[in-house]
């Protein structure tokens, strides 16, 4: 269980044993969480060299099917409080077939470096010819060609507008993953590291080999031989576009409505009908969850062709489809691509956009701040352009659009319609009460860390008291970040019952028992509470944008009040449980 | 005899269920490096996979470069580790690149048709099939 420290300003490796950390919060989030509050001084400006940057693993990360995944932990440029943000590809199995459990990245180097592990050996590379590129798809094909290990590493790296400190620039993991949220590309592009290669030879532990196989064989066989996961495989996250739009619940042009009338032309049905080319999957994961579409832009006379390929998911499709209005899966596929090259969060681009769209509407910004760009709904060839400006900066108004929705509006006004929830934009969903808490009070302000929006749409079936509702976000937020440490792929949550996790832990030698995850997963929570807190989050200084209760969600139009009561029961249970 | 049939590689989603449980049943670890069976990318994730496996050729030349007659054609390859030296000269031998060699173990990762690839993987890519040597 070794966590190895990189220092980018003197170059200082070591490894050390964390066996402490292991044996108390298993891996991945628990153990992230604990060394950003072991290595991140209180109140750091999150750009600055001391701002730590954590890749975490678990100990079923590589051993079992669909557990691919790695955290990274990091105070982020966007919030100023907790960063945490979750990849796939090949990040998390290189990393653990390394002999790296977690890693610490430290300092900045005083000019552009990449990072070279393989197993304990760490190379800083000169990474001069790669900056500035203008695609992180391209750094990656340079990379490719002098690292060793193909098939079996990982290589991350930020586009230009992690380079240029974007507040929230994604990393790019192998192609068609990201660590999407919260700006930890700017992180990398404050420490002038452009990229990781990681591999490694090592073998993972293995305890008890009969009941490993038994216990690998187990949840192999749910996952690919029951229709358990099908939903992920077949359309991908993209199946929730004409559902959510149906039950009232699809963002659509700044969230000034929650139905959009074109969703079925940007749905996941229609997507992998017209335009699938291939499924690809994560290291680990039988699944195959990627959607790669494809698209033939005619360029010049004798069927000259750019063929593009581009990866899709449901977020981006929200935050760059519907939430701008944009009607053909071509216009949003390109769009999609041109924000993934610059290395921009998707979704984070999507609300800046919207709200700077809607703000233009409003004369709060003219066509001088524009730099002539005509921002309306559904204006695809605007949007693409202005994404270059975000990573480019060239005035103040992109200055400001480059720290998002949120910093946007206190510029330059429009903040009842900044659809942020905690300083992070939304994510695609107005399902209604248990969605909107979950986002405000997450520890990351993530639809993932409790997934309110699921809760919402059980909600629509059966009724639940307020307090209920609360405490069913919180026991949710206890399971994922126990979860989360293991790492599992949530998509397969529902697959990694208790039990089948306490076999599988110990199979590689790890004794826990089934009635000891939610107390793990609350003492998680509980740290990151903690690290939010110091770093001066108050939820009750979070102001709910109006237009949250001005449109109608899938519960209809919600109730401030009700809101705020549930919040304050929410808070409650922090208080408590910090104490 | 037997063999490993890649019949679909074209449906290879690059998960690697089969790497693992090569390494898992056959040498008993958790890796993508200690098995007989790789899955390579020519040009990265973006373009396609290939699947990298002993085809069990009718005439091994793995088995002919051996100097020491480590290993032998039964039903499927048949691999003698107490004579094997090291050498790498099968390695050299098969133009697939099929045999790794473990450094750590000292010994080139011969398949011996096993069929646990197979087993694993979600697409129906791989077949171990029986066939007559006439």
């Amino acid at each position: 269980m070794n966590v190895l420290y990189i220092n980018l300003g003197n170059r200082e490796v070591y490894q050390e044993e964390r066996k402490d950390l292991f044996e108390k919060y298993i891996g991945g989030v628990g153990v992230g969480i604990s060394l950003l509050m072991e290595n991140c001084p209180k109140g750091v400006d999150p750009l600055s060299p001391e701002n730590p940057i954590i890749l975490s693993t678990g100990p079923l990360t590589g051993a079992f099917p669909t557990c691919t995944k790695a955290v990274a932990l990091f105070k982020s440029p966007l919030t100023n409080e907790l960063g945490e943000s979750y990849a796939g590809g090949r990040l998390g199995a290189a990393m653990r077939f390394s002999g790296n459990m977690a890693i610490v990245i430290k300092g900045k180097s005083d000019r552009p470096v990449y990072l070279s592990i393989q197993n304990e050996k760490v190379y800083f590379k000169d990474a001069r010819s790669i900056w500035g590129i203008s695609s992180a798809y391209t750094v990656g094909k340079i990379l490719r060609d002098v690292e060793p290990a193909p098939g079996r590493r990982s290589i991350i790296r930020i586009g230009p507008a992690g380079e240029n400190l974007v507040r929230y620039a994604n990393v790019n993991v192998d192609t068609y993953r990201h660590f999407g949220r919260l700006g930890l590309g700017a992180v990398f592009g404050s420490k002038n590291l452009k990229a990781i290669a990681i591999s490694g030879s090592k073998d993972l532990p293995m305890e008890d080999k009969k009941g490993y196989l038994k216990a690998y064989k187990e949840l192999y066989d749910v996952i690919v031989n029951t229709d358990s996961l099908n939903k992920y495989h077949d359309y991908g996250t993209a199946i929730n576009v004409n559902p959510l739009n149906q039950i009232r619940g699809l963002p659509t042009r700044n969230l000034k409505s929650s139905t959009f009338e074109y969703a079925e032309y940007i749905s996941g049905e229609h997507l992998a009908e017209n335009y699938m080319a291939k499924h690809i999957a994560c290291t680990a994961c039988p699944v195959g969850c990627i959607h790669i579409a494809t698209m033939q832009i005619p360029f010049a006379r004798g069927f000259e062709f750019e063929t593009k390929r581009i990866p899709y998911d449901y977020e981006p499709i929200f935050a760059l489809g519907s939430l701008l209005g944009i009607p053909l899966a071509e216009q949003v596929l390109s769009l999609i691509e041109s924000v993934d090259h610059l290395g921009l969060d998707a979704m984070s681009t999507g609300t800046t956009l919207s709200w700077a769209t809607e703000a233009y509407e409003n004369h709060l910004i003219s066509k001088h701040d524009t730099l002539g760009i005509d921002l309306a709904f559904g204006n695809v060839e605007a949007y693409k352009k202005a994404v270059q400006y975000i990573v480019k900066m060239p005035n103040d108004f992109y200055k400001a659009l480059a720290k998002g929705e949120t910093a946007a509006a206190q510029k330059f006004g429009g903040e009842e319609y900044a659809l942020s929830l905690g300083g992070l934009g939304m994510a695609g969903y107005h399902t209604g009460r248990a969605n909107l808490i979950g986002h405000i009070a997450g520890p990351r302000h993530g639809h993932l860390d409790n997934a309110g929006y699921s809760l919402d749409q059980k909600l629509l079936k059966g009724k639940l008291r307020e307090t209920e509702i609360v405490s069913n976000l919180l026991r949710e937020d206890y399971w994922r970040c126990f979860a989360n440490s293991l790492v599992i792929c949530l998509f397969a949550r529902e697959v990694y019952t208790p039990e089948r996790i306490e076999k599988a832990l110990n199979s590689l030698g790890i004794q826990k028992e089934v009635e000891e995850f939610l107390g793990i997963g609350k003492e998680i929570f509980k740290i990151k509470y903690k690290f939010k807190t110091r770093e001066g989050f108050n939820l009750d200084a979070i102001r709910i944008p109006k237009r949250f209760f001005e449109t109608e969600s899938s519960q209809g139009k919600l109730n401030e009040i009700e809101i705020k009561n549930m919040l304050d029961t929410y808070k409650t249970e922090v208080i408590k449980l910090l104490e | 005899m037997k063999r490993i049939k890649v019949k679909n590689p074209e449906r290879c989603i690059g998960c690697m269920s089969c790497v693992f449980a090569c390494a898992r049943t056959r040498y008993g670890v958790i890796s993508t490096d200690r098995s007989a069976i790789h899955v390579k990318t020519t040009g990265g994730i973006e373009s396609e996979f290939a699947i990298v496996a002993c085809r069990m050729c009718e005439d091994p030349p793995c088995v002919a470069s051996c100097p020491e007659y480590a290993i032998e054609v039964r039903d499927s390859l048949y691999f003698i580790k107490e004579k094997c030296t090291g050498c790498k000269k099968c390695v050299e031998a098969c133009l697939l690149g099929a045999i790794e060699f473990d450094e750590e173990l000292n010994q080139p990762l011969i398949c011996i048709q096993c069929g646990a690839c197979a087993k694993f993987c979600p697409h129906d890519i791989l077949e171990l099939e029986r066939f007559e040597v006439l």
